[in-house]
C-alpha cells in the first residue's frame, strides 16, 4: 500500500459462470454419493457425472485466471491476495488433519486406557470387557476385523519418507532455477518432483495391497485400521492432488508462463507440496513409528 | 476527497450486468451481500416454522401434532437452519455489503470465490431440506432424531437422511471457509492507504476474528462428520467401543467446533453494536483498543474450553476443573465489552431509533444469557441443569439477543444505506416491541421449567409443567409471527419511502456514510484518504 497510483488499477473480474457451475457439480456429486452409499445403483454414475463437471469447472476457472494473468491484468495487490488466500487455505487444511491426529491421540492416550481399566472410569472394564488389555495397536475388545499384523515403520514407510523429503528438495531446486529465470532447471526440478510424488503414491498403493492381503490389516480392523487408513488415505489423496497440481505447473513452465517475478501459481503449489510433506512426517512418527 | 469526483474519474468502465446473469454470475460484493441476506431471511422463516411446530406440540402435555421422531427431526432442523442457514449467512451478508465500503475497497479481494461461497449455500440448503423430507418417502429410512449435535451411536443408526445431512455440513463448511479466507484477505490486503489495523472500524475487527475462528474450527467439524460417515458405511470404528473407539470422541470433535461457533455467531453482532451505539449516543466508541483486545481474548480462550458442553460424560476431575475455570474466565472479556458499550452511552446525547432499541435490548438480555451461562459453567450445578429446558432458555438468551437481534439492528441501521429509503420507523418500533416481548414470553418461563426438571428434546412432559409451557407457546406464536412484520417493513423499504441522505444518521461516522445512499454499483474505485480523526 505504498502509493495511491497503484490503486487506480484495482482489478475486479468480470461476472463469471464458474461459481454456479461449481455449486451444481458439488450438489450433483454429493447427491450421487448419498445414493451410492445407500445401495442405489445409479448413484455411482451421478457421482461420476458430478466429478466430470467439477473437473470441467477447475479447468475452465483456472484457464480464465491464467489468461487474465498472461494478459497482465493482475497487479501486485492481486498477487498478494492470492498468496494470502492460499496461505489461509493451507491453514484450514492443517486443522482438517488435526481432527484426525486428535482422534488418534485421544484414542491411544485416553479412550483405550479407559477401556483397559485405567483411571476412575476403569469400571467399564469390569462390567463390559473384562478380558480386554489396553495396548496399541488395538482392534478393540470386540477384536473387530480379526487378527492382524500392524504396519512396520522401517520398510516402505521409511522409503516413502525418503521419497517425499527428496521431493521437497527437488521442488526447492526448481524454485531456485525459476528465480534465476533458468527454465531448464525449473522443468527438470518439477519433473523430478512429480516422479518422486508418483513413486510415493505407487508405494502407498502397494503398501495397502500388502496390508490387505498379507497382514489382514483392513479398514475394518478396529480403531487401528480406522485411524491408519483414514490418516494415510487422506494424506495419499492430498499427495495425488498435489501431483496433479504439479503437472499443471509443469505444463505452464514448459510454455514459459512463469518469470522470476511472476510465479504465484508455482509458489502456491510448492507451499502445498511442503504442507503434504510435513503432514507425512507427522504420519511417519505417530502412525507408523511409535 | 469528495465522493462525486471519485466516481466521475471512473465513469469510463463497466457496463453493469443485468437480468439473471447479474445475480448468478455476480462478482459484485453488494449483489452477493444482498443474495446472502435474502437467503438468510428465507431460512429464518423455515427455521422459525419448525420452531413454531415444536412449540405448538408443547402447548399442552401429551402427543398431539407430531410423533416423537418427527419432533426430534424438527429440533435438529430448527437448529441447523437457524445457525447455518440464517445467522451465519446473514452475518456474511452484512460483511459482504459493509466491509468493502468501510475500508474503502472497491470489492472483496477475491470476488469470484465470494460468489462461490454464496452459491454453495443453496446447495447445502437443498441437502439439508432433503435430509428432512427423505424419510417421508418409501425407502427413505428413519428420521434424524439426534438433535443438531449428531452424537453417535444414534447418528450411526439413522437412515440415509443422515448422509444428506453430513454432506450438507461439508458444503456449509466449504462455504464458510472460503468466505472466511476472502474476508481475512480483504481486511489484510484491501484497506485504503492510511487505514492501519488499529484504525479499522470495529465491525471489520469482529469479522477478522470471526473469520480466523471459522478457518480453525470448521475443518475439525468436517473431519468429525467424515469419521461419522465412515463409521456408518465403511466399517471403521472411530466411535465404536467394540473396535477400541469411543463415542465421546465425536463429542470432543463436535464441540471443538461447536463452542467457538458460539463466538462466530456472536462477534459480528458485537461489531454491529460497536457502530450502532456510538452513532445513536453521538460519542465515539469507548475503549476501542480494549474492545479489540477483549475480542481476541474471547476468541482465544473460546477455542480451548469446548468440553463444558460435556460435563456429564465422565471426564476426570482435573479435566472438568480446567474446563470450568476456562469457561468462567471468558466472562471477563465479555463483561469488558458490555461495560464499554455502557460507557459509550454514558452522558451521550442518545436517541432511540430502532437499531438503538435493539442495541439496548441486547445489552440487557445478552447479559442475562451470559449470567445463566456462568451458572451452567459450574460443574456441580451443571450436572443438575444438563439437558434441561434451562439450557434451552440459556442459549436462546445468548443467541437471539447476542446474534439475531444484533443482525436486526444491523439491518435497520444499514437498510437506508442499501436501499436509499428510510424504513418506516413507527412500524419498526412496533416490530421491536412485539419481537422482544414475544421473545421473553417464550424463553423466560423455560428457565423455571428447566430448574423444575423438564428435560429438553422430548415431545411430552409431566402435567405439572403445563402452565409455563402454555405461556411459552403463546409467546412463541407472537414472536414467530412478528417476523412477518419484519418482512413487510423490508419489502416496503425496498419499494420506496423517504429518501435517505448519504450520512443517513446524524451521528454516523465512517467511510460507508460518505458514499451516496444507495451506493452506485461500484464504489471506492479510487481509494479514499483516511482522515486523522477517524477511529
Amino acid at each position: 500500500m505504498s502509493s495511491t497510483d497503484q490503486h487506480t488499477t484495482y482489478f475486479i473480474p468480470d461476472p463469471s459462470p464458474w461459481p454456479i457451475i461449481g455449486m451444481v457439480s458439488l450438489l450433483v456429486t454429493l447427491f450421487g454419493a448419498v445414493l451410492a452409499m445407500n445401495g442405489v445403483v445409479v448413484g455411482k454414475f451421478i457421482v461420476f457425472g458430478g466429478l466430470l463437471l467439477f473437473a470441467y469447472l477447475l479447468f475452465g476457472w483456472f484457464r480464465d485466471v491464467i489468461s487474465e494473468n498472461l494478459s497482465d491484468k493482475y497487479n501486485a495487490q492481486v498477487d498478494r491476495s492470492f498468496r494470502m488466500g492460499m496461505f489461509w487455505f493451507i491453514a484450514s487444511e492443517v486443522f482438517f488433519f488435526l481432527a484426525f491426529f486428535g482422534a488418534l491421540f485421544y484414542i491411544r492416550n485416553i479412550a483405550l486406557p479407559w477401556l483397559g481399566g485405567e483411571g476412575y472410569l476403569g469400571a467399564t472394564k469390569e462390567i463390559l470387557y473384562n478380558q480386554f488389555e489396553s495396548a496399541w495397536p488395538s482392534h478393540g475388545p470386540g477384536q473387530l476385523g480379526g487378527e492382524f499384523i500392524p504396519m512396520g515403520a522401517w520398510g516402505i514407510p521409511a522409503i516413502n519418507t525418503f521419497l517425499l523429503l527428496s521431493s521437497g528438495a527437488t521442488i526447492t531446486w526448481a524454485h531456485w532455477g525459476l528465480k534465476q529465470d533458468n527454465q531448464k532447471t525449473l522443468v527438470r526440478g518439477l519433473m523430478a518432483t512429480i516422479a518422486l510424488g508418483l513413486l510415493f503414491v505407487a508405494f502407498q498403493a502397494y503398501e495397502y495391497i500388502h496390508a490387505y492381503e498379507a497382514l489382514n490389516l483392513t479398514l475394518q480392523s478396529g480403531v487401528y485400521g480406522s485411524t491408519f487408513y483414514m490418516l494415510t488415505g487422506f494424506h495419499g489423496f492430498h499427495v495425488t492432488m498435489g501431483a496433479i497440481m504439479l503437472m499443471a505447473i509443469l505444463g505452464r513452465s514448459m510454455k514459459g508462463h512463469f518469470s522470476a517475478h511472476n510465479h504465484f501459481a508455482f509458489e502456491a503449489v510448492a507451499w502445498y507440496w511442503h504442507f503434504v510433506d510435513v503432514v507425512w512426517l507427522g504420519l511417519f512418527i505417530f502412525v507408523y513409528w511409535f | 476527497m469528495s465522493y462525486t469526483t471519485a466516481i466521475n474519474d471512473d465513469a469510463h468502465h463497466h457496463h453493469n450486468p443485468t437480468g439473471w446473469r447479474r445475480w448468478l454470475f455476480s462478482t459484485n460484493h453488494k449483489d452477493i451481500g444482498t443474495l446472502y441476506l435474502l437467503f438468510a431471511l428465507s431460512m429464518l422463516f423455515m427455521g422459525g416454522a419448525s420452531a413454531m411446530l415444536i412449540r405448538a406440540e408443547l402447548f399442552q402435555p401429551g402427543i398431539q401434532l407430531l410423533d416423537p421422531d418427527l419432533y426430534n427431526n424438527l429440533v435438529t432442523n430448527h437448529a441447523l437452519l437457524m445457525i447455518f442457514g440464517a445467522v451465519m449467512p446473514a452475518a456474511a451478508g452484512l460483511a459482504n455489503w459493509m466491509i468493502p465500503l468501510m475500508i474503502g475497497a472497491p470489492d472483496m479481494a477475491l470476488p469470484r470465490m465470494n460468489n462461490l461461497s454464496f452459491w454453495i449455500l443453496p446447495a447445502a440448503g437443498t441437502m439439508l431440506i432433503l435430509s428432512f423430507v427423505v424419510p417421508f418417502f418409501p425407502g427413505g429410512g428413519s428420521q434424524i432424531n439426534t438433535g443438531w449435535t449428531l452424537y453417535p451411536p444414534l447418528s450411526v443408526q439413522v437412515g440415509m437422511s443422515m448422509d444428506f445431512l453430513i454432506f450438507a455440513i461439508h458444503l456449509l463448511g466449504i462455504s464458510s471457509v472460503l468466505a472466511s479466507i476472502n474476508i481475512i484477505v480483504t481486511l489484510l490486503n484491501m484497506r485504503a492507504p492510511g487505514m492501519t489495523l488499529m484504525k479499522m472500524p470495529m465491525f471489520c475487527w469482529t469479522w477478522l476474528v470471526t473469520a480466523f475462528l471459522l478457518i480453525l474450527v470448521v475443518p475439525v467439524l468436517a473431519g468429525g462428520v467424515t469419521m461419522l460417515l465412515f463409521d456408518r458405511h465403511f466399517g471403521t470404528s472411530f466411535f465404536d467401543a467394540a473396535g477400541g473407539g469411543d463415542p465421546v470422541l465425536f463429542q470432543h470433535l463436535f464441540w471443538f467446533f461447536g463452542h467457538p461457533e458460539v463466538y462466530v455467531l456472536l462477534l459480528p453482532s458485537i461489531g454491529v453494536l460497536s457502530h450502532v451505539i456510538p452513532t445513536f449516543s453521538r460519542k465515539p466508541l469507548f475503549g476501542y483498543k480494549s474492545m479489540v483486545g477483549a475480542m481476541i481474548a474471547v476468541a482465544t480462550i473460546g477455542m480451548v474450553v469446548w468440553a463444558h458442553h460435556q460435563y456429564t460424560i465422565g471426564m476426570s476431575l482435573g479435566a472438568v476443573s480446567y474446563f470450568m475455570i476456562g469457561t468462567i474466565i471468558i466472562s471477563i472479556p465479555v463483561g469488558l465489552m458490555i461495560f464499554n458499550f455502557i460507557a459509550t452511552m454514558w452522558r451521550g446525547a442518545m436517541t432511540f431509533e430502532t437499531p438503538m432499541l435493539f442495541a439496548v435490548a441486547i445489552i440487557m438480555m445478552f447479559t442475562f444469557g451470559g449470567l445463566s451461562g456462568v451458572m451452567l459453567a459450574v460443574v456441580p450445578a451443571d450436572m443438575q441443569y444438563h439437558d434441561s429446558m434451562f439450557v434451552v432458555a440459556h442459549f436462546h438468551y445468548v443467541l437471539m439477543p447476542g446474534a439475531v437481534f444484533g443482525l436486526f439492528a444491523g439491518v435497520f441501521y444499514w437498510l437506508p444505506k442499501w436501499t436509499g429509503h428510510m424504513y418506516d420507523e413507527k412500524l419498526a418500533k412496533i416490530f421491536f416491541w412485539v419481537n422482544v416481548i414475544g421473545f421473553n414470553l417464550t424463553f423466560f418461563p423455560q428457565h423455571f421449567l428447566g430448574l423444575a426438571g423438564m428435560p429438553r428434546r422430548i415431545i411430552d412432559y409431566n402435567v405439572m409443567f403445563t402452565e409455563f409451557n402454555v405461556v411459552s407457546s403463546i409467546g412463541a406464536m407472537i414472536f414467530g409471527f412478528s417476523h412477518l412484520l419484519l418482512l413487510y417493513i423490508v419489502i416496503k423499504t425496498i419499494r420506496g419511502g423517504e429518501k435517505a441522505t448519504a450520512q443517513v444518521w446524524e451521528g454516523a461516522k465512517g467511510l460507508e456514510w460518505e458514499v451516496p445512499s444507495p451506493p452506485p454499483f461500484h464504489t471506492w474505485e479510487t481509494p479514499p484518504s483516511i482522515k486523522q480523526e477517524q477511529q
